[in-house]
């Protein structure tokens, strides 16, 4: 669609990858650069989570905390109290993994705007394995009153999301991954938290993609395409508010979808659409993710295979959808 | 409010506080009642002396801040705080009741003045440090003060520990920290629990500089705190001997009085006890 400046190179093999990370990192910094109240803690992975660029532009709002998740989110909580925007950063996995308790606590109950920044979650994580590759991060995070939570589709949505969750006053979650993935929008895409965006039309059934699976979702319309069905794919990089205008007139319009995540779809994406489906609009809906399993080691291309979280497979679930 | 009341005027504040305790604890019908008995001296120092704060501007940005971070002694803390004038003491009824500012964990969006929101253990020192952070290093306001006080069951936390790594690391001078000794904790003696000893050593080596006081006494607390801001290279920390129940004494002692509330038949023997100073004077509004 014209108005959301996709990139021209989707579908294709000149289609530029970047880690959804570096994004973030970008967007931290400039976050930092506009607001001096801005400030960055990060457990003992400052280069992987990408963090290091504020800490170069503004050593004196970065603390190192070490490896120690419960005093990075707890500690970040004091911080905000004093009025300050903390970002905490470690993976996923660890946090908020490990301190789950002290964000519900100190942060969502205590409303402070604390950035949980959640690295390496999904099992595009690739060979460090299932103790690593965090899945139920979206369940975990979704189900706490008060925070907005974020999994942005590239790196250029991901320097976006950031800076909005920067200003945005409220305790918020932000998704990301390890692994380069395809960048499918671009500087003039619009970015707002808590709205969908609808990638394609199509008639027949809607595609929902959250985070790097929503290019998936959109070579799977290409697929489906070739075999004259018309796909919708609707990009929700909010999972929390769920912009539920959007995805409502969709389905009313296509009367069937699918979901897809790279996590658990028990409570997380797939889960917050069959809650708001079964509360205002029954239709049928497939949900890819993992299924109440935990990832292994693999290749990061090779583990989206094996889960069957690429667009082909996505393309053969929606045509199971429709009887086809 | 620093400074104002004589020691002996201080020491009868705190019976006061007592006093609101039993009353609105047993008005509640469920909470905690030795940790807050154990509390009152060192809240009422906190309160009526040491800290700098206004209760008409509780956002007063040049205030000092007191987290609590074992949040089920909250009664002591309103009761403080009421008889400090943030809010009517009559409030103090509604405590752990449908729609009250009191809830029965604090929490800080519902009641001005209170700083954070606590009840799962181990984490006030972690949110301390980060003020206290701050204070030193990004907004450099050296005219303020990080109080925690923290239960000696909830140094079986993990965070805790986490914690006083990073304030040691960072030498918070301006952070605060008060740990309750009382020795109890909900299954029995905490030295039976999970041993703590040897406490001093544990928080030395951290880098904290330990001082261990008579937490029932209100000039050792005082006299505590001053030494504690004269060191400018080491966060502090306060080993404060409590006597769980203090002021009441079939509560004195004993852990069974860890979450219970006293019954009206307790409460009016309660409140004669403190009055009467335990039969040892004449209860002055008897």
């Amino acid at each position: 669609m014209s108005q959301l400046h996709l990139s021209s190179k989707i579908g294709t093999d000149d289609v530029e990858k970047e880690p959804t990370r570096k994004g973030f990192g970008r967007g931290l910094k400039a976050a930092g650069d506009e607001n001096e109240q801005v400030v960055a803690l990060c457990a003992d992975l400052t280069d992987s989570t990408q963090m290091s660029l504020f800490k170069e532009a503004h050593p004196e709002r970065f603390v190192e905390i070490g490896v120690a998740e419960q005093n990075l989110v707890t500690v970040a909580s004091g911080m905000a109290a004093m009025g300050k925007i903390p970002f905490t950063s470690s993976y996923a996995a660890f946090s908020p993994g490990r301190n789950w308790e002290q964000i519900r606590t100190t942060i969502c109950l205590n409303e402070q705007p604390v950035k949980i920044v959640g690295s390496h979650a999904g099992v595009s994580v690739g060979p460090d394995g299932a103790t690593h590759q965090m899945l139920e991060d979206i369940a975990l995070m979704r189900v706490l009153p008060h925070m907005v939570v974020v999994v942005p589709g590239d790196s250029v949505e991901a320097e976006k999301a950031t800076r909005a969750i920067a200003m945005n006053g409220q305790p918020s979650y932000i998704r990301l991954a390890r692994e380069a993935s395809p960048i499918f929008t671009t500087e003039q895409t619009p970015f707002e938290l808590g709205k969908a965006y609808v990638l394609r039309d199509g008639k027949d059934i809607t595609l929902f993609g959250t985070g790097i699976m929503t290019y998936e979702c959109l070579v799977a319309a290409d697929v489906l395409a070739s075999h004259g069905i018309d796909a919708e794919v609707v990009h929700v990089p909010t999972i929390k508010p769920l912009d539920e205008e959007t995805i409502l007139a969709s389905v009313k319009k296509t009367g069937c979808a699918v979901s897809v995540e790279e996590a658990q779809v028990a409570g997380g994406f797939g889960g917050a659409l069959a809650e708001l489906f079964t509360r205002d609009h029954p239709v049928q809906l497939r949900r890819l993710g993992m299924q109440d399993r935990f990832g292994e080691s693999g290749a990061p291309n090779e583990l989206l295979e094996h889960f069957k979280l690429t667009g082909p497979h996505i393309a053969e679930e929606a045509k199971n959808v429709l009887g086809k | 409010m620093s400074g104002q009341l004589t020691i002996p005027q201080l020491e009868h504040k705190a019976i006061v506080v007592r006093e609101d305790i039993i009353r609105m604890l047993e008005h509640a019908g469920s909470g905690h009642s030795a940790g807050p008995l154990g509390l009152a001296d060192i809240f009422t120092a906190l309160y009526f002396d040491i800290m700098k704060h206004d209760p008409k501007n509780p956002d007063w940005p040049d205030r000092d801040i007191m987290v609590l971070s074992n949040g089920h002694c909250v009664p002591v803390r309103y009761a403080t705080m009421a008889e400090a004038g943030y809010f009517p003491v009559e409030e103090l009824k509604t405590l752990r009741k449908l729609g009250s500012r009191l809830q029965g964990h604090p929490e800080r969006t519902r009641l001005p003045g209170m700083e954070n929101t606590s009840g799962p253990l181990g984490s006030g020192l972690s949110q301390a440090s980060g003020m206290a952070y701050v204070m030193k290093f990004i907004d450099k306001q050296p005219h303020r003060w990080v109080y925690t006080v923290m239960g000696d069951g909830e140094l079986n936390e993990g965070n805790i520990w986490e914690a006083a790594m990073f304030a040691g690391k960072n030498k918070l001078h301006n952070l605060i920290g008060i740990i309750d000794r009382n020795n109890i904790q909900i299954d029995g003696n905490t030295e039976d629990v999970m041993p703590l000893e040897d406490l001093r050593g544990k928080w030395e080596s951290f880098g904290l500089h330990v001082q261990e006081i008579d937490g029932n006494n209100i000039e050792s607390i005082i006299d505590a705190c001053s030494m504690a801001r004269a060191i400018v290279e080491k966060p502090s920390v306060i080993i404060a001997h409590t006597v769980p129940g203090k002021g009441v004494p079939f509560m004195e002692y004993d852990y069974h009085w860890h979450g219970m509330p006293p019954n009206s038949e307790q409460a009016k023997d309660a409140l004669k006890k403190l009055r009467t100073l335990d039969g040892k004077i004449k209860g002055e509004h008897e």
